[in-house]
């Protein structure tokens, strides 16, 4: 282990990156040290630490990353807004109270995740954001993907709305009313976007597969050509 | 705090970056830190601590920093803070050979029934007094604490109106500096784009946020 980044690993704090970085400028005249030079290694060693120390147990990691790689994701989510677009109690009991209605499909949030619906119609459109972190309803989407998390998205979401929406090729109406969520607190919100026409004679699980996660969030809706939330 | 991470209405962030058929997570690492973090959170640990532990990184860093990287650099230093681990443990890799051992917090029994379980938020036995109503005229405060808070700045001092009331939840300001839960009332405020943005939004447009009782005050 070179002495670099020995010294890394030892400020791993903040305030002592801050203090390194200040002593590399000085030594060397540049200030880029504190970004993890090699986070694989950090994140290896900081495992094997844990573990030694008897706080990790390494299945219980590996039980955690296969959920969120392979169990939850917005498939999830896709068979909910399937649900509401042929059930109309369903979609009354969504509306009025999502973590029951999640849950009733088997996607676990009734504890701690308190989840708000909010249906896109001809004269409303709804775009979820969280402009401080990267709040998301996880047991019907899954982890956000990059661009959710991105100082792009999470800047303009609420100053320009249309704008961002019209970035991932969709354009609302001037006389279509925008609301913006911002989630800034632990409720979670999903999109119900409209049901595409021509998709009468649909099943559940056809209407299933054309729900898209961007249609969950707001900056698609649901087309009867393109399809996948995965 | 008035830190980078509070950038809702900033300019010059560019284009938003969409990858086709992007996977979970970029790399190993990325999974193993992020079910590492999930793996830790026990009694000690509270979201609100977390996030703030993210929003002290300094600005530079933090924008230059991918998410992950960000939550790596938050946990070492969380766990120095807490004193779970000394910084010594983390530059030679291993246990100091006096330091006791514990048993996981998390076994993968239970990591495999809590996957999605993410802790409850709400205290609806707390005897906090809801101050607003639903239809109520309010306006955030400006208020700009050096601490924690989830009261973005682009919306302190604006005006709206009570759109839902949430119930009780724990109180994010002094729950992060570990000064307590101290529940309060959460409701849904609607302000309109004009509201936060003067005259060039849409004035049909709104944007809705989740705020604390303390807040708010009438308007």
């Amino acid at each position: 282990m070179s002495t670099t980044r020995r010294a890394f690993l030892a400020s791993a704090g903040v305030a002592a990156t801050q203090d390194l970085a200040h002593a590399q400028e000085q030594n060397h005249g540049h200030d880029h040290q504190v970004v993890p030079s090699d986070p694989a290694l950090r994140v290896k060693a900081l495992e094997s630490l844990l573990v030694e120390k008897g706080l990790l147990d390494r299945a219980a990691l590996d039980v955690l990353v296969d959920a969120f790689e392979h169990r939850v994701g917005p498939r999830n989510g896709a068979r909910v807004v399937a649900r509401a677009w042929t059930d109309p109690a369903y979609k009354k009991r969504l509306l009025a109270d999502g973590g029951p209605a999640i849950a009733e499909l088997g996607y676990k949030g009734e504890t701690g995740e308190h989840l708000i619906v909010v249906e896109n119609t001809p004269k409303i459109h709804n775009l979820v954001v969280c402009t401080l972190c990267s709040c998301y309803p996880w047991p019907v989407l899954g982890l956000p993907p990059v661009w959710y998390k991105s100082a792009p998205y999470r800047s303009r979401a609420v100053i320009d709305p249309r704008g961002v929406i019209r970035e991932f090729g969709l354009d609302v109406s001037e006389d279509v009313e925008v609301r913006v969520w911002d989630s800034t607190a632990e409720i979670r919100y999903l999109v119900l976007p409209e049901r595409p026409v021509g998709t009468e004679k649909m099943t559940e699980e056809e209407l299933a597969a054309l729900v898209t996660r961007d249609s969950m969030v707001g900056v698609a809706k649901v087309s009867v050509r393109k399809g996948g939330a995965a | 705090m008035n830190g980078i991470h509070d950038m809702g209405g900033m300019h010059g962030m560019g284009p938003i970056q969409i990858e086709k058929n992007e996977p979970v997570f970029h790399a190993d690492w990325e999974g193993r830190i992020y079910a590492i973090t999930r793996a830790l959170r026990d009694a000690r640990f509270n979201i609100d601590l977390s996030r703030h532990g993210i929003e002290l990184i300094p600005p530079a860093d933090y924008l230059r920093m991918s998410y992950y990287e960000r939550w790596l650099i938050r946990e070492l230093e969380l766990l120095v803070r807490l004193g779970i681990v000394t910084r010594e443990e983390i530059e030679s890799g291993h246990a100091a050979p006096d330091s006791s051992t514990a048993t996981p917090a998390l076994s993968a029994a239970r990591a495999a029934q809590t996957a999605l379980i993410r802790g409850n938020f709400s205290r609806p036995e707390s005897k906090a007094v809801a101050r607003f109503k639903v239809g109520q005229k309010v306006r955030a405060r400006n208020i700009n604490p050096v601490g924690h808070t989830r009261l973005p700045r682009y919306a302190r001092g604006k005006t709206g109106v009570v759109a839902r009331h949430h119930g009780i939840f724990v109180f994010p300001d002094t729950n992060a500096e570990l000064q307590g839960e101290q529940p309060q009332h959460l409701y849904s405020i609607h302000f309109a784009a004009r509201e936060l943005w003067g005259e060039a939004a849409s004035n049909h447009d709104s944007v809705y946020l989740d705020m604390w009782d303390s807040y708010l005050e009438p308007a």
